[in-house]
């Protein structure tokens, strides 16, 4: 078990640099989800890790060692793929112990190691069974254990469970999650998943175009997104942006249809500046029209069941807002509704940086 | 085609019994020649049914020097000749293209392309083509008269490089990654991993290669001069001619009927490989 360094890590692909730069410090046996949208260079960046991709500037760190120039196999990681990767002309017995065998870990080793993390993993009755006799969840486990039976420093995974249905990702998801706490190993999960994302890590690193945009606990990025990106992108429904400017003397924020919505406390850096003002869907309260903030046109209702989502439009300009009621609230297109919102669950953004400023 | 119309049955089934006739009849004639002594054979017409010299040709044949007259070797040894032969070149050729085909596929060397290239353009180039430089090649080596220089010019393949090419390309990088994680270095990842999972392939491979190398005429014919060299296919052609009168019909067919033997029995043998490894895809 060791602690992971990203030390300014670039990495070009010819002239394109896809990784522009990365850092930040992953704690001895904790769990960090990285997510992004696709192609943000999430998985280049787990397989800089694993020694699957060179490093073309920068350092990575794994305990107290470089890493840079080492081989997978030297890196003491293991690393469960999208497709699980496992050797087909093999049993699962084989499958996990190839690794030790290689390792010249003594026969009696391998076979208690093997036999313990397939009780964990309740794979013991498929140990004879080649993986094509198995199902797409027990491929998954056979992947987890090849990687487990190693007992490595850190565990790499890229969206593990992607080609699962949902049911079983689930209830895969919390496996993992638990899997991770009583090992305690050091673990980096890729996922592009909301909910994975939110729950699985104890920090989540959010990645856009090669850039961190925010690390941090999944509650405080989902409280206090750093930037719009990671604003829009962590939520779902997404968050509503909406364009408007502060006041003059900076306590409220005044939308383009004029309302003037009071925060939580003046912006004097930015007094009368354009700004993008943040609102989560789960967030806008419904209210008597008087106590009113905003008033809704409905353009489409989904009933979810649980809770209703509003997409409508703002009192008649052409911005779209999304809402989301709890419970099944009867309603039509068209129909108009009024909003609140407690200040402090504003989001105020710089305009043109889409910085947060508040 | 889920269509139910007895006449076409019945026209299909019409095509199909012709064709197997037409395959058959031939194969038919040369058994019942073989079972007949020589002096039946001599006469017109030739029987249609089998007589009950089968087992006194197959001695004859087999271990007699085949025709009374004639200057081949024991039939024996003559397919001992072409077996050997046929194993050197399929066990070479498979060796050679597997091993090739991974340099290509799994290795980033200099000029890796003009290599690849250069294996491509071999395709124009079969033995036929390039007989007489490869035969003062052989001579000057001093292969000739030997299994060396029967199978060594007909090793190299483009075909076969390509074929274990289009495998390797099938198999997920993932999996060679996780072999890596695991530590297996170039020479364990090409014996635990490539091998096993082309079994079928190289199956399908050697029951081809094999009738290839088993049926060669014109090269054999070439480097042979050494009669216990022949090759059982080349004996045939020269049974043929070797007596002055009337051909012994009997020996011929029966050698004929022994030299179709291997051939059918590495299909039979290994028939089921060979159909997956032509069809199955899934890696
Ligand atoms: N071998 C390569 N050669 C050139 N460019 C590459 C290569 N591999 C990845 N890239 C580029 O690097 C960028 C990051 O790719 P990466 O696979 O890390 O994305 P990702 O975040 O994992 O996306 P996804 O969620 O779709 O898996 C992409 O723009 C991709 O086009
Ligand atoms: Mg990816």
């Amino acid at each position: 078990m060791s602690k992971i360094k990203f030390d300014y890590v670039r990495k070009s692909y010819g002239p394109n640099e896809v990784i522009h730069g990365i850092n930040g410090t992953i704690e001895d046996g904790e769990f960090v989800v990285i997510v992004g949208p696709s192609g943000c260079g999430k998985s280049t960046l787990l397989r800089m890790v694993a020694g699957l991709e060179t490093i073309t500037g920068g350092e990575i760190k794994i305990g107290e060692k470089v890493v840079n120039k080492l081989e997978p196999a030297k890196r003491s990681i293991a690393m469960v793929f999208q497709n699980y990767a496992l050797y087909p002309h093999m049993t699962v017995f084989e499958n996990m112990s190839y690794g030790l065998k290689i390792r010249k870990v003594p026969k009696a080793e391998i076979k208690r190691r093997v036999e313990e993390t397939a009780e964990i993993l309740e794979l013991t009755p498929y140990l004879k069974r080649s993986p094509r006799e198995l199902s797409g969840g027990q491929r998954q486990r056979v992947a987890m254990g090849r990687a487990i039976v190693r007992e490595p420093e850190v565990f790499l995974f890229d969206e593990p469970l992607s080609n699962l249905d949902a049911k079983l990702r689930v209830q895969m998801r919390l496996e993992i999650k638990k899997l991770q706490e009583r090992l305690g190993i050091t673990s980096i999960y890729v996922t592009h998943d909301q909910v994975e994302a939110m729950t699985l890590g104890h920090r989540l690193m959010v990645l856009n175009g090669g850039n961190v945009e925010q690390f941090g606990t999944p509650i405080d990025i989902y409280l206090k997104p750093e930037t719009l990106f990671v604003a829009t992108f962590i939520g779902s429904p997404a968050m509503n942006i909406l364009d408007g400017r502060l006041s003059d003397d900076g306590t409220a924020a005044i939308l383009t249809t004029g309302e003037a919505i009071q925060l939580a406390k003046p912006l004097l850096s930015h007094k009368g500046q354009a700004i993008k003002l943040g609102m989560r869907p789960e967030h806008l309260i419904r209210c008597d029209a008087d106590k009113a903030l905003l008033y809704l046109n409905a353009d489409v209702v989904e009933q979810l069941g649980a809770d209703t989502i509003l997409h409508a439009n703002l009192g008649g300009s052409g911005e779209t807002v999304i809402a989301r009621i709890d419970g099944v609230v009867p309603a039509a297109s068209g129909e108009r509704f009024s909003f609140t919102i407690e200040p402090e669950n504003l989001h105020v953004f710089d305009s043109d940086k889409g910085k947060r400023i508040n | 085609m889920v269509e139910n119309r007895p006449f076409l049955d019945f026209v299909t089934h019409l095509v199909l019994i012709v064709g197997i006739l037409l395959v058959a009849l031939p194969i038919w004639i040369m058994f019942v020649a073989s079972t007949h002594d020589a002096v039946r054979m001599a006469h017109v017409p030739l029987p249609l049914l089998p007589g009950g010299q089968f087992w006194e040709n197959l001695r004859l044949t087999f271990f007699g020097n085949g025709l009374k007259g004639s200057e081949t070797a024991a039939v024996w040894q003559l397919m001992l000749n072409s077996f050997i032969m046929a194993m050197m070149i399929s066990i070479g050729k498979i060796s050679i293209s597997i091993l090739s085909a991974y340099a290509i596929v799994y290795f980033r060397f200099p000029l890796r392309m003009t290599f690849f290239w250069m294996i491509f353009i071999t395709l124009m180039l079969p033995v036929e083509v390039r007989i007489v430089p490869t035969f003062e090649v052989v001579a000057n080596l001093g292969m000739l008269n030997s299994y060396w220089g029967l199978s060594v010019p007909l090793i190299a393949s483009a075909t076969a490089t390509f074929m274990f090419r289009q495998v390797f390309l099938t198999i997920p990088d993932e999996l060679l990654e996780s072999a890596r994680i695991d530590g297996a270095g170039p020479m364990r990842f090409f014996f635990d991993m490539l091998l096993p999972l082309s079994r079928t392939n190289i199956a399908a491979l050697f029951v081809i290669v094999f009738i290839y190398g088993w049926n060669q005429y014109l090269w054999p014919l070439l480097v042979t001069t050494d009669q216990s060299m022949g090759t059982i296919v080349i004996s045939i052609k020269q049974m043929l001619e070797a007596e002055t009168g009337s051909p012994q019909w009997n020996v011929i067919m029966m050698t004929a009927l022994l030299a179709m033997l291997p051939p059918v029995a590495v299909v039979i043998g290994m028939q089921k490989f060979f159909v997956k490894g032509l069809t199955e895809t899934e890696k």
